[in-house]
């Protein structure tokens, strides 16, 4: 159990942690032991007349409990959890209302395959069906949104479908599960002892590829003239950051990374061209167009990533590297698809290549790509703030392990743009769904995954004003967070798209009024900074840091910073747009 | 100024000489490939529980895979049911479709029909009772017989193929079709080979 878990029931917990296992007397009980023996840390959820049974078992476990403000917060530090510490995040909700609140979470880990376990209280079963009081069908809602959703109908079961559940969602391709927990089946009486986590027989998981097809993958690569790693979330979530960079480091391939792929390779690194797709660099997005043979591991090819699937490396063979067959040409055609684990298969591949491909022409142009490309802003000092300033100036004086939240929108893009990542599993955002109001709550999965690293939530108004009220969670377990509100009083993204391709018409895209948020946190009992100068900028961030609590820096941005470089939706990426007028002429 | 960035403008830019089709396919210039829609039986063995229809029907709405029939039913083991799945789908679409079948928790196997497979359909057809005699004779022609007659009704039992069924009811037009009722294609390999010992 962590240091830091000020939770109501650690003490009771404690001691008794010396004394034996009592055996389980109930369903409920046998839910827990399955998180127990599963090895489950921390449980984020918020109470409720159908899922009380299974919380009056908590009360006996050495689980800590995080009550979350709403049970949206709860899926997302769940999720932000799984994502930093690469097992289950577990949450909890009632019936009804609760597990309704649940499901944007849970389609957002479903996106992003994070692995996350949600347990539901559910009506008596003998009510199911007649609309009682709480009622949803909550299988029905969240099936279409997880890995598996299960209906709980049996209390000598019930623990081991738990345990299923949990292995369900952490292995193979990871992603939410959700056992639904009937009321009668959590008060149910059973003897029966849940197993450790197991999953389903009807799942399988692949290990290695196909070594003969790793053979011509490594042969077509080796013989590339233009060749480049593409990384994806799975290379973080298979552990094959360092397979990755042994790669890329032992031929020389110049590594791009999806957006949650992130931190997989080091950006530092001169072969490193950070990452592709709708505001990625310009350098990654001129390689990835560019290539003749693109190695693409752990992704799936989102369509942020590709634009235009016709304009999608049209020259490239690509070889796909993924652990869900069903990844496999589903958006772009794998020339060489290799299912198998993304770590396994790496080194499969390092084995099998027959030299390094004869690439230094191409290295070379990459490298005056990045010359050519650079990442500039400008800070003139009749503007107000720029954000990329209040990211870089945080990164610079932050370790390598801090880990960064975001919301959705222009602040998440200058916040994976201008923080320089270089470890795995310090990227915590929403990919697939782009759900605003996930870096509140994320922010506190990810500070109790990782008490001793720091972390920093970069936040949009509009995202932060969606789940603020998980500051008084982050208040109450007194976690050391930063909450940066890059403040353009605007739904900036939603902003910047009207300027470019609605002539300019702002409908319901900016705030004629907010709340100052320096104030807010201040309510919340937390510390308040307001930021608007560039002298005031280091210190700020000082200051924050050093507070031993959540802190919230309210900083005030120059609402008409638009991200660049930006490829339009279902464009072509080697097209992408540094200006307006460049978006103009597309 | 407004986060514009320095760089050559996008026609300034090294370009790619290749493409690709909206499936994701490289184009080959000398000889393209497109991929028409054709018709594929999946045949799947199914773990026999509750919401395992609503879980694969659901998969097929939301990842708009065009289905023909599906049909389900219990199988000689009392925990497995098995869905013959008829969809009209490009190449591509019919390995997703199979791929993401597959991936749901309660399938157990998924396998495509060979074309040659023993495809079956049941269908009642109620028409007008004005012409006993000329009814039974069409059911005669397609293998059908009457199961029930009132006074002014016929109901005609069929089974066969869905081409075969397609022509049927087409022939029963001349009665005054009242109601139609089809099962969907229900199909099973011919020869030995079963889906449990498919792998
Ligand atoms: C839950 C949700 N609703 C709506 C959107 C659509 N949307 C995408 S970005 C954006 C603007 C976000 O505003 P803010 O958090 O202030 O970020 P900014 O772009 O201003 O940095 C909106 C409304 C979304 N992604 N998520
Ligand atoms: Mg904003």
């Amino acid at each position: 159990m962590s240091e830091r878990a000020s939770v109501q029931q650690d003490d009771q917990a404690e001691s008794e942690a010396t004394e034996a296992q009592e055996p389980v007397t109930t369903g409920a009980q046998s839910v827990i032991r399955a998180l127990e023996n599963a090895g489950a840390e921390y449980v984020f959820g918020v109470q409720g007349g159908a899922i009380m049974p299974v919380y009056d078992a908590l009360y006996d476990s050495d689980i800590g409990h995080v009550t979350m403000a709403h049970e949206q917060g709860a899926s997302h530090a769940a999720d932000a959890y799984g994502i930093v510490s690469g097992e289950p995040g577990v949450c909890f909700a009632t019936s009804g209302p609760g597990a309704t609140n649940l499901v944007t979470g849970l389609a957002d880990a479903n996106m992003d395959s994070d692995p996350v376990i949600a347990l539901t209280g559910q009506v008596p079963t003998d009510f199911v069906g007649n609309d009682a009081f709480q009622e949803t069908d909550t299988v029905g809602v969240t099936q279409p949104v997880t890995k598996h959703s299960y209906f709980a109908d049996d209390a000598d079961t019930v623990g081991d479908e738990v345990g299923e559940a949990w292995a369900l969602a952490n292995e193979g391709r990871q992603g939410p599960t959700l056992v639904d927990l009937p009321k009668d089946v959590t008060k149910g009486e059973t003897d029966v002892e849940p197993s450790g986590p197991e999953k389903p027989d009807t799942y399988d998981v692949p290990e290695e590829a196909d070594d003969e097809n790793v053979q011509e993958a490594a042969d077509a690569l080796a013989a590339a003239e233009k060749p480049v790693m593409l990384a994806g979330g799975g290379v973080i979530k298979a552990n094959a950051s360092d397979a990755l960079r042994d790669f890329a480091f032992e031929y020389e391939i110049p590594v791009i990374t999806t957006m949650p792929g992130i931190g997989c390779f080091p950006e530092d690194h001169e072969l490193s061209l950070e990452w592709a797709g709708m505001h990625g660099t310009g350098y990654a997005n001129m390689a990835i167009t560019n290539t003749d043979c693109m190695l693409a591991i752990g992704t799936r090819f989102d369509d942020r990533l590709t634009g235009g699937v016709d304009t999608f490396a049209p020259d490239a063979d690509i070889i796909h590297v993924d652990i869900d067959p069903a990844e496999i040409s589903k958006n772009v055609h794998a020339d060489y698809p290799l299912i198998g684990d993304a770590r396994d298969t790496l080194r499969q591949l390092y084995d099998a290549m027959p030299a390094a491909p004869d690439a230094d022409g191409w290295r070379t142009q990459v490298q005056k790509w990045k010359a050519e490309y650079p990442m500039d802003y400008s800070t003139p000092d009749d503007e107000p703030l720029k954000p990329q300033y209040v990211v870089e100036r945080f990164s610079d004086v932050t370790p390598d392990d801090t880990i960064v939240c975001t919301g959705v929108g222009q602040h998440q893009m200058w916040a994976s743009q201008f923080w320089e990542y270089t470890e795995p599993r310090t990227w915590v955002s929403s990919h697939g769904l782009g759900t605003m109001g996930y870096g509140a709550p994320a922010a506190i999965g990810a500070k109790l995954a990782a008490p001793d690293q720091e972390v920093v939530c970069f936040d949009g108004d509009g995202s932060f004003l969606m789940t603020v009220q998980e500051l008084s969670v982050a208040v109450r377990e007194n976690l050391d967070i930063t909450y940066v509100i890059l403040n353009n009083e605007a739904v900036g993204m939603v902003r910047q798209w009207q300027d470019a391709f609605h002539e300019g018409r702002r409908m319901a895209s900016e705030y004629p009024w907010i709340p100052a948020f320096d104030k807010l946190a201040e309510a919340f009992g937390a510390r308040g900074f307001r930021l608007e100068d560039y002298d005031n900028v280091e210190e700020t961030i000082q200051a924050a840091r050093e507070y031993d609590g959540p802190s919230v820096i309210d900083a005030i941005i120059d609402p008409a910073e638009n991200v660049y470089p930006m490829v339009p939706s279902g464009g072509d990426n080697g097209l992408f747009a540094l200006s307006e007028q460049h978006l103009e002429q597309l | 100024m407004t986060g514009e960035m320095p760089g050559p403008a996008p026609d300034e830019r090294m370009r790619p000489a290749g493409r690709r089709n909206t499936q994701g396919i490289r184009i080959d210039p000398e000889a393209e490939v497109t991929h028409e829609p054709r018709q594929a039986v999946l045949s799947a063995l199914v773990e026999h529980e509750p919401g395992v229809l609503a879980e694969v029907s659901g998969l097929f709405s939301r990842r708009q895979f065009n289905i023909e029939s599906l049909t389900v039913g219990p199988t000689e083991d009392d925990d497995v049911a098995r869905m013959t799945i008829v969809i009209e789908e490009p190449q591509p679409g019919i390995e997703q479709a199979k791929k993401q079948l597959q991936k749901l928790v309660p399938t157990i196997s998924v396998t495509e029909l060979a074309p040659e497979t023993t495809r079956r359909e049941l269908a009642l057809i109620k028409v007008s009772g004005e012409k006993p005699d000329d009814v039974n004779a069409v059911a005669e022609m397609y293998g059908g017989q009457a199961v029930d007659v009132t006074a002014d009704s016929v109901t005609v039992e069929l089974t066969g193929s869905q081409q075969k069924i397609d022509a049927a009811v087409e022939a029963f037009d001349q009665f005054d079709v009242h109601e139609v009722v089809r099962t969907g294609t229900a199909a099973l390999e011919r020869g030995g080979h079963t889906l449990e010992n498919d792998d």
